[in-house]
């Protein structure tokens, strides 16, 4: 058969080499566009690294190794004093109390929802638990200064002293004049953000038991809580690990909530309801309105936060790609 | 018949562990609940027509509104989704479409998801070095850059998780009709994964609407209607801040309602996003 066409004559064998240049052209250019994009995220990273190092670099130079173990901080003294033990205590002990709160209640959660919960409840509650990480942590902030604060300085902290007054170690921890702005208010409101990251993870690698394995263990007359701690939890532990490590990186990392309820003093304290500091909120605390040594001090416990959340972030995404190993993925 | 002592322990055991674990579902649901609760009833009080036309007042006075941060907000929030949305998913097209299997891939992989978690305030600081020091300046563009940089690791990672969803075998059919690639991913791809894209950059645009930490020293803050890219620009998270620590009764109340909103708007935004999303799973 012979097809007539005006069309077909016109394109010809010569445009047919012209489209399909163009096509490799826009192969080549949208190939090129991706894979620059791609490494724009390594470059991110090289440049977060960088600039940190950068600006770090006069406050390594001036007070080398023992900024790591010096508590005073005084930027406006002559030449200024500074000395990163006390953000760094302030931010290894807000974040442990909250891991301390938040593992517990987070896979206390989890189970919940995916071994007790009835099916119609368990999307709204887990949403519900998805929305509080949406919150911005501003809003915590606020809602731990105005709300949170007061009632833990009038309510809670009394009751704790009172009952730990005289005993030894704790009552050093709860001891002290009760106060709006203190390390356990931050670490309570920081145990509350990374909440819905254990959950979530949690109900995530929960999923990935095998039902044979519950259900086996059911046959046998365990209770639910037996099947949870024998069966669930052991074939689970690597992704659980890894979803703390991931929380206990956000808790790390955590600025703005913090610095309005951590009352911003380097002091060390024994007390957890005295005030303290954190890296990251005397960075944002102070970081506008300083300059030279006290700026690139201030780097410098930047550098130091992310070299900490670096490691615990690299720990944490290493034990969840086990685990997806194993589930096969 | 007495049940068997040990049995008995053993369900006793359980239902006070069930117990513990219903008190926990119920304590974070109640504390969702009191922040909800507590910014209505702070915010609401202080809503009205004047938060969106006017000014943010100079200290003292009891007049003014909010419009300069709420545009500042807007202007800084969708460049900064604009210049990262698009590397964010064309990035995550290279992993899930031309990198399957190559070590770049997991590498950067790797790097994407220790951002996605890194501490925003850090992103602050690399901004100030990178952008804020060599223009001699606080700027909105560098408050924009700083929340792209935030933007980037979201959309790559749910760009690559919906496009690995993307069955082969549509691909193999357009690719043996004679696609080239790019028009492969562009025309079949990207349209299968649609909804699931518009997701990462609905949350994406969620998690930066709020953020305060990295404008805290790239945008600052004003007090004055500016649209200029290379001025500080007044935004509606750093106001807060700066308003909520003040001494003004008027000022906090504005920064109540300033709460309100943001958080009504990152919400409505993480509500959005779920709903796009589950439309494609219905199907």
């Amino acid at each position: 058969m012979v097809v007539q066409s005006d069309v077909i004559d016109d394109a010809g064998p010569y445009d047919r080499a012209k489209a399909l240049s163009a096509f490799k052209l826009g192969d080549v250019t949208f190939y090129w566009i991706t894979r620059l994009s791609a490494i724009s995220v390594l470059l991110i990273l090289g440049g977060i690294i960088v600039s940190l190092i950068v600006g770090a670099f006069p406050a390594m130079k001036e007070y080398g190794f023992s900024f790591l173990w010096t508590q005073r901080w005084a930027p406006s003294a002559d030449p200024p004093v500074l000395g990163a033990l006390g953000p760094m205590y302030g931010t290894l002990v807000t974040s442990f109390i909250a891991m301390l709160i938040a593992i517990p209640v987070g896979l206390g959660i989890a189970i919940f929802l995916t071994e007790l919960c009835p099916q119609w409840l368990r999307r709204p509650i887990g949403m519900a638990i998805e929305l509080l990480a949406g919150i911005p942590s501003i809003i915590y902030g606020m809602w731990g200064f105005f709300v949170l604060g007061p009632f833990l300085a009038n309510t809670f902290q009394p009751f704790m002293i009172r009952i730990f007054d005289g005993v030894p170690v704790l009552g050093a921890i709860f001891a002290g004049p009760p106060s709006y702005l203190s390390t356990f208010n931050a670490a309570l409101i920081l145990a509350i953000m990374v909440l819905p990251f254990i959950t979530s993870i949690s109900v995530d690698v929960f999923k990935t038991v095998p039902p044979v394995l519950k259900e086996a263990a059911y046959g046998v007359g365990c209770t639910t809580w037996e099947v949870v701690r024998s069966v669930v939890i052991p074939y689970t532990r690597v992704g659980i690990i890894g979803g703390v490590m991931l929380a206990l990186g956000r808790a790390l990392g955590e600025t703005m909530a913090v610095t309005f309820i951590i009352g911003n003093s380097f002091r060390i304290s024994s007390s957890i309801f005295a005030p303290g500091t954190t890296i990251s909120a005397a960075i944002a605390s102070e970081f506008a309105e300083s300059d030279g040594l006290h700026q690139s001090g201030l780097i410098l416990l930047g550098l130091l936060l992310f070299v900490l959340t670096f490691f615990v972030l690299a720990a944490a995404r290493l034990m969840l790609m086990r685990l997806d190993k194993k589930a096969g993925k | 018949m007495a049940l068997n002592p040990i049995y008995s322990r053993r369900r006793r055991k359980d239902i006070v562990i069930r117990g513990l674990c219903f008190a926990a579902a119920a304590f974070g649901v109640t504390w969702l609940a009191l922040i909800l609760i507590t910014l209505l009833f702070n915010g609401l009080a202080g809503l009205n027509l004047e938060i969106f036309v006017a000014d943010t007042p100079p200290p003292g006075s009891t007049e003014g509104g909010l419009r300069n941060a709420i545009v500042g907000s807007i202007i800084m929030t969708l460049i900064g989704v604009g210049i990262g949305a698009p590397l964010g998913l064309f990035a995550g097209t290279y992993l899930a479409e031309y990198g399957r299997n190559d070590r770049l891939t997991s590498v950067i992989r790797f790097i994407n998801d220790i951002l996605l978690s890194a501490p925003s305030i850090i992103i602050g600081l690399f901004i100030y070095g990178a952008v804020v020091v060599p223009m001699r300046g606080f700027s909105a563009i560098a408050g924009s850059l700083a929340l792209a940089v935030i933007v980037i690791p979201v959309v790559l990672r749910t760009t690559e998780d919906m496009l690995l969803l993307v069955p082969n075998p549509l691909r193999e059919a357009a690719s043996a009709l004679g696609l080239p690639r790019s028009l492969v991913i562009k025309r079949i791809a990207y349209r299968a994964a649609r909804s699931g894209l518009i997701t990462g950059v609905l949350l994406a645009t969620a998690r930066v609407a709020g953020e305060t930490a990295p404008l805290l020293f790239t945008a600052l803050s004003n007090q004055f209607f500016s649209l200029g890219l290379n001025k500080t620009m007044a935004n509606l998270p750093v106001t807060i801040n700066n308003f909520v620590q003040s001494p003004y009764a008027y000022w906090k109340q504005l920064a109540w309602s300033g709460a309100l909103l943001i958080t009504l708007t990152v919400l409505a935004l993480n509500i959005g996003a779920r709903i796009v999303g589950a439309e494609r799973t219905a199907k």
